[in-house]
């Protein structure tokens, strides 16, 4: 027998006898023999049992290093946080894992109502009115807000800060080449985008992320400013922690928020399943992609939940609808909206004020250490550390792995301009032993450059 | 009695608490006071026990794969294994970050490498990419390669042909590369119509998407001589792999001709599908368009594997990272118990059941298209609707009886459409029983409309007031 195949060969005979047919073989018959492959050209190994895969896939596990076996500071968009227990045992409950996108409302309402609280969430944290269920992750977030201040805007070219994700810049520039969308950059200084630098175009948007990627804390009014003055829309890329901090995107002039959700009580998972969130103001409702749930009533007075405003959506408008998108990542909002419940509003802080304190302390210490200069301090929980003693960034984070720390983020490939500077994370899962630990290594590193020196 | 979460919340109350700092810190001294945070976060506050309360009784108000039969056509909702859920929760999976060090990660990119292997065996083509996250990401992704690649050709082709029963995503995945939209005609017979594909073809057609077996079900019998045609008139033919349930080990797209492929690893390879994602949607080509993948690919060298950026024409990334790992994860898990008998075999189930419901159902409900059928068929409820019931009552009525219903008016040249994809891991009494159900609700049709009229009665609540939540759309909680 084979694994999850109900039939015996009885069974199938006699299911096929029953319609009419002799075999197998004839329910393929409408398939041309010359393009029919057979088993012998079908060259995939022999299936295994249960066990057999699970200590294949143990294995292959075993092989990687677990961020919970090392001291890691690495963030850059992927964040290691504390997932409360609650969030998996919810994640899964079979109801939510093997349903699929609600269609019918009425044997969905759990997944609906899941859908309209999280969008209430996601509103409630950036100051906007609308949330969609969610996109893929935060990149294309970014790039479908882009998409949808063009067709707000009906302006074709857009301003992106350089100082957001690298991979989110990749990602918006391949889905603006789709577009036919031209982009112009913020160029960065002292790891802010130089508003000096912005020259007041017909932009469709103005794309920054806050803090960015190295950490920092934007000059939002400003940047504010110039996009109420030329018409610009204003897309705001943030990490829904720091707005525990830090304002909401709305309170400086956001038209469209856009990001990621993993710090919210995923797995950093080598990077997927994480989840997009686009939130904006009511007036851009018709232009926003994704599913989108709304409160309404049942045949008999009920509250109940069902999909709406679905004119905007491939399955109903086609070539003409506001994205492609159909899947999106259901199953990480209500992650999302699991933890966001059992944080509430206190723990959410604490998880922020955590990181930020301890990742100043650790800028701090580090700043102490000759060879090492925090580039900026105008940060939240990660910070842009420039290295200047002997060691090169790829020396030193390879030094530090032998003493299994994953000390940051490589900046100079991306960011010519940061040559030699890593970008550390601090989150509430390094305590204050760790840290020390990390800056006790920098030190004897240091160290052992002047011995050389 | 629904309550919303921000209803159960009581000011102070609290769920989980983190440790300490262990030092203090004022965010005064590094960032200016007008950008500080200083109104608290409108968040439910809820202890874990009344959090737990809420979403359990939730789920409890939802289909599932695991609770019901879910006939949902197109979307292939199969068994999802548990052990792939143990698998991709392993600690070495779940905890790593995607900017760890190459050599720290070895497990998880020989897992990625080996499922590109998997993919082009199964797809019988020679490159993949496991990044799109999504069906529509895939195809995404395959159109911004067909584009590329005129590009670089110096072609200006302009044009992609969509047949008039493909999904939605199709023309909305084509339109947001900038190509305008040729839709063609189905012929009697449910399949692409030559004669008029003939008539499309010219310099300015970049690609056919097509859907093989289509969303009618029907294997595209002329699919050799479409990709012909296509290829003489210089243009792409794409495969929209929604419905590679129906074919694994008996053909596949590369023998079909196709050269872009994108796979539902959701559908196929039995990923739990969440409530609506997250999926994974990864693309496989011919060799000359490899280098149009989006990067990294993932190589190996000398037992090494590593993730390979330097692609010459790549369309570069769609998204951030490289894929929806932990759908990778369980997707290579199925993948390796099945093996290749049972990933056949899956195939042959798949369309033996689909043809057993069809040759049962078509006594009852019209059926357009009276041929074999591969995983999926699409009956009308034409006739049903002269008696005052449609196909969404019909839809409504089956959940009355625990039974998800079938995709209803898709595709779209169907009337009345109801599109029944039972999948291979339902047994012939499930079979048996909706055959069953679908019996009597004909008959009740017949008898009693007025019955059916106003199911569902059995559900959480009855029927949803769709055009009010359009008209007045309360969209979050206030």
């Amino acid at each position: 027998m084979y694994n999850f195949l109900p039939h015996t060969d009885q069974t199938r005979q006699e299911m096929l006898e029953d319609i009419g047919l002799k075999s197998v073989d004839d329910l393929f018959s409408n398939i041309n023999k010359s393009i029919r492959s057979g088993l012998s050209n079908f060259n995939m190994p022999y299936g295994v049992s249960e066990l057999e895969a699970k200590e294949k896939l143990s294995m292959l596990a075993n092989n990687n290093l677990s961020l919970s076996n090392c001291i890691s500071f690495l963030g850059g968009g992927t964040y290691y946080r504390y997932i409360p227990a609650c969030v998996n045992t919810v994640m899964e409950r079979s109801e939510f894992l093997t349903s699929y996108t609600p269609y019918q409302p009425e044997v969905s309402q759990g997944t609906l109502q899941v859908i309209y609280e999280y969008q209430s969430m996601i509103c409630n944290l950036t100051g906007m009115d609308v949330a969609n269920a969610s996109v893929y992750d935060g990149a294309t977030a970014c790039a479908e807000g882009i998409l949808m201040a063009a067709r707000i805007t009906r302006r074709s070219k857009a301003l992106v800060a350089s100082s957001i994700n690298p991979d989110y810049k990749e990602v918006i520039k391949t889905y603006c080449h789709g577009g036919n969308i031209d982009i112009d950059y913020i160029s960065v200084k002292d790891g802010k985008s130089d508003i000096e630098n912005i020259k007041p175009e017909d932009y469709a948007c103005i794309l920054i992320q806050n803090p960015n990627y190295f950490g920092s804390v934007e000059d939002i009014f400003e940047i504010s400013e110039i996009c109420r003055k030329t018409g610009a829309k204003f897309i705001v890329c943030t990490d829904l922690v720091s707005i525990t901090l830090i304002k909401k995107p709305a309170s400086y002039g956001a038209d469209v928020v856009v990001g990621d959700i993993q710090a919210l009580g995923l797995p950093a998972a080598f990077g997927g399943p994480h989840g997009g969130f686009i939130a904006c103001k009511t007036d851009y409702v018709r232009q926003i992609p994704g599913r989108i749930t709304g409160m309404t009533k049942d045949h008999d007075g009920r509250t109940a939940f069902t999909l709406t405003l679905q004119t905007r959506e491939q399955h109903i408008r086609r070539a003409k609808a506001t994205s492609n998108i159909c899947s999106n990542q259901a199953l990480m909002a209500l992650a999302a909206t699991v933890y966001l419940s059992v944080m509430g509003p206190e723990g959410l802080k604490e998880a922020a004020t955590v990181s930020s304190a301890r990742a100043h302390y650790l800028a701090e210490k580090i700043s102490k250490i000759s060879g090492f200069t925090v580039m900026f301090n105008n940060f939240l929980y990660e910070f842009t550390l420039r290295i200047e003693n002997c060691f090169s960034a790829e020396k030193l984070l390879n030094e530090l792995k032998e003493q299994n720390i994953l000390a940051g983020i490589p900046l100079g490939n991306k960011f010519p301009e940061y040559k030699n500077c890593i970008l550390v994370c601090v989150t509430e899962m390094n305590s204050i032993a760790e840290i020390d630990k990390f800056a006790a290594a920098l030190e004897k590193i240091t160290s052992k450059c002047s011995l050389r020196g | 009695m629904t309550e919303i979460i921000f209803e159960k919340s009581r000011p102070g109350r609290r769920g989980v608490k983190l440790p300490e700092a262990g030092i203090e810190c004022d965010l005064n001294k590094y960032l200016p006071e007008d950008i500080l945070q200083d109104e608290k976060i409108n968040l439910p506050e809820l202890t874990e026990l009344d959090v737990m309360r809420h979403f359990i009784n939730l789920s409890g108000k939802n289909f599932s794969v695991d609770t019901v039969f879910y006939p949902l056509g197109s979307c292939t909702m199969k068994y999802n294994p548990k052990i792939s859920e143990y698998t991709s929760s392993l600690d070495g999976f779940l905890n790593i970050h995607p900017d760890q060090d190459e050599s720290t990660v070895q497990g998880a990119l020989q897992l990625m490498y080996e499922l590109q292997e998997y993919l082009k065996i199964i797809t019988g083509l020679d490159a993949v990419s496991l990044q799109p996250a999504a069906g529509a990401h895939g195809e995404l992704t395959g159109i911004l390669i067909v584009k590329k690649y005129f590009e670089k050709k110096g072609e200006k082709r302009t044009k992609v042909i969509i047949p008039d029963s493909a999904h939605g995503t199709n023309p909305a995945s084509a339109k947001m590369c900038g190509f305008d939209i040729v839709e063609i005609k189905s012929d009697s017979k449910g399949l692409v119509d030559i004669d008029e594909l003939k008539k499309l073809l010219n310099d300015d057609v970049a690609a056919l998407m097509m859907t093989n077996p289509n969303t009618l079900g029907l294997f595209e019998e002329n699919i050799q001589e479409i990709s012909k045609l296509m290829h003489e008139a210089g243009a792409l033919l794409y495969y929209d792999g929604a419905n590679l349930n129906a074919i694994m080990g008996i053909t596949n797209p590369a023998l079909m001709g196709f050269d872009i492929v994108h796979v539902n690893l959701h559908k196929t390879f039995s990923t739990p599908h969440g409530g609506g994602g997250p999926g994974a949607g990864p693309v496989a080509v011919t060799e000359k368009l490899a280098s149009y993948l989006p990067v990294p690919v993932i190589v190996k060298n000398n037992d090494i594997y590593s993730l390979e950026y330097n692609l010459e024409n790549t369309i570069g990334k769609v998204k951030a990272y490289y894929g929806n790992f932990g759908v990778l994860v369980r997707a290579y898990t199925y993948i390796l118990m099945m093996g290749r008998e049972g990933l056949k075999r899956a195939s042959e189930d798949a369309v033996l059941n689909a043809n057993y419901l069809k040759e049962k159902l078509k006594k009852y409900y019209d059926l357009p298209y009276d041929r074999l059928c591969m995983h999926e068929f699409v009956l009308s409820a034409d006739k049903q609707k002269q008696k005052g019931i449609n196909a969404l009552g019909i839809a409504k009525r089956l959940m009355d009886f625990d039974i998800h219903p079938p995709t209803v008016y898709f595709p779209l040249i169907v009337h009345e459409a109801m599109m029944i994809e039972p999948t291979e891991t339902e047994s012939k009494e499930t079979l048996d029983n909706f055959i069953e159900v679908m019996r009597q609700i004909n008959t009740e049709i017949e008898n009693d409309a007025e019955l059916v009229q106003e199911s569902p009665l059995k559900t959480p609540v009855t029927k949803v007031d769709e055009t009010l939540a359009a008209r007045q759309p309360d969209l979050r909680w206030k």
